[in-house]
């Protein structure tokens, strides 16, 4: 049956408290989730006081503010910083959202981190992705064509075709949205999830693609798309303010206009 | 999950095979037109009967048997029932897959809902006609 509950040892257990350094008189506190499956039996939340006249604005910042000076055992992905990489994806304040887009002074009271809900965790903050990037893979996100390009080496599309797109490619693959998505969370291993889905709709939307057909007849399943109840978590949470709900009720449109 | 880090048993089965799983079953369509169909199609049927039942009210058997005689009621009770549980089945069906994750347990669950469903749309619509034609 559906996990109504947390798995045994999984609900978390008061951690440490990291104070903040004396004469600090601006001072957030970070309630950040801690484990490692190798190691613990159950995870943690350990605090961390954070002064914030010498920390960064955002949610990022804090957390590098505390590995690089107060516990370096913390883990956590980030690169880029500025949104564009989708690496610091994880659950703050209750929301899926990036941490180096969501600013520390949004969230009331203590700063509450976790990683992406209901993904396995390799530890702290770092989920493991392995399952939904082979989902991605599965939906072959490339250009597919028979017809040989023309001898300008190009593949032409109009402005309108190309507008088309518009919505789609922006998408980072941070799985703010398939890790908010409750009938991701129950049936995950099948369901494509939302950020799955946006990306198939950005080739089956791809007026240069040739295999618009076949992609549909790959969709059309009863778990891999029809797990979309348009619960809209996913249009919700986005930090890039796409609509995946969209899209995917894009793709149920066009599967009931090819039936007739 | 496959790939999970923590998790009791680990397939060696790549991450991509066991997404890929058994392939798409190229269905699902017709169950999700069907359920919207079902639903816009109770909209002006569950007013029909509420207002129906409203009507009725105050009235006893004999004033009932009469009100159903009619054609138009008769079969917009029937159109009325069968709607419904055409609807009701679909709609468990969801609910079951969505919740329930072994699939024997899943199969079993679909299919007795499908039966009963079935069967309580025979059973109340014989019903009715049985009053209408007062067999």
């Amino acid at each position: 049956m559906v996990e109504f509950s947390l798995p045994k040892n999984s609900k978390p257990k008061k951690g440490k408290h990291y104070p903040a350094p004396a004469g600090a008189k601006n001072v957030k506190r970070f309630d950040v989730y801690r484990y490692d499956p190798d190691k613990d039996a159950t995870p943690r939340i350990d605090s961390y006081d954070v002064d914030m006249d010498t920390c960064g604005p955002m949610v990022l910042d804090g957390l590098l503010k505390i590995k690089d000076e107060v516990d370096q055992t913390l883990a956590l992905r980030r690169s880029c910083r500025e949104g564009i990489c989708g690496s610091c994806s994880m659950n703050i304040d209750g929301g899926n959202t990036l941490a180096c887009l969501k600013p520390i002074d949004e969230c009331n009271g203590a700063v509450k981190v976790y990683p992406l809900p209901h993904m396995p965790v390799v530890k702290d903050l770092v989920p493991d992705l392995t399952h939904v990037y082979a989902q991605y893979a599965s939906i072959e996100p490339w250009m597919k064509t028979e017809t040989l390009p023309p001898s300008s080496g190009e593949r032409l599309q109009s402005p309108e075709e190309r507008e088309k797109l518009d919505g789609l490619w922006e998408c980072i693959l941070c799985f703010c949205c398939s890790t908010s998505c409750p009938s991701y969370w129950w049936n995950g291993d099948r369901y494509l999830g939302p950020a799955i889905l946006l990306q198939a709709a950005r080739w089956i939307n791809d007026s240069r693609d040739e295999a618009t057909g076949e992609r549909l007849d790959n969709l059309e399943d009863p778990f891999r798309l029809y797990r979309c109840h348009t619960i809209m978590n996913c249009t919700q949470t986005c930090p890039k303010g796409l609509n995946p709900a969209k899209a995917i009720a894009d793709i149920k449109m066009k599967l009931v206009e090819r039936a007739g | 999950m496959s790939g999970s880090s923590n998790s009791g048993s680990r397939s060696l089965r790549s991450p991509l095979g066991h997404a890929r799983g058994l392939g798409s079953a190229k269905e699902g369509l017709h169950h999700w037109w069907m359920q919207r169909l079902t639903s816009i199609a109770l909209i002006p049927l569950t007013v029909w009967f509420v207002v129906s039942l409203i009507q009725l009210r105050q009235s006893g058997f004999e004033e009932y048997a009469h009100w159903i005689e009619s054609p138009l009621n008769a079969t917009t009770m029937v159109l009325f029932l069968g709607v419904t549980f055409h609807h009701a089945q679909s709609g468990m069906q969801v609910v079951l897959e969505d919740y329930v994750a072994s699939h024997g347990l899943r199969v079993a669950s679909v299919i007795a809902v499908k039966l009963i469903c079935t069967a309580l749309a025979a059973l109340s619509i014989v019903s009715v006609l049985i009053v209408a034609f007062r067999v």
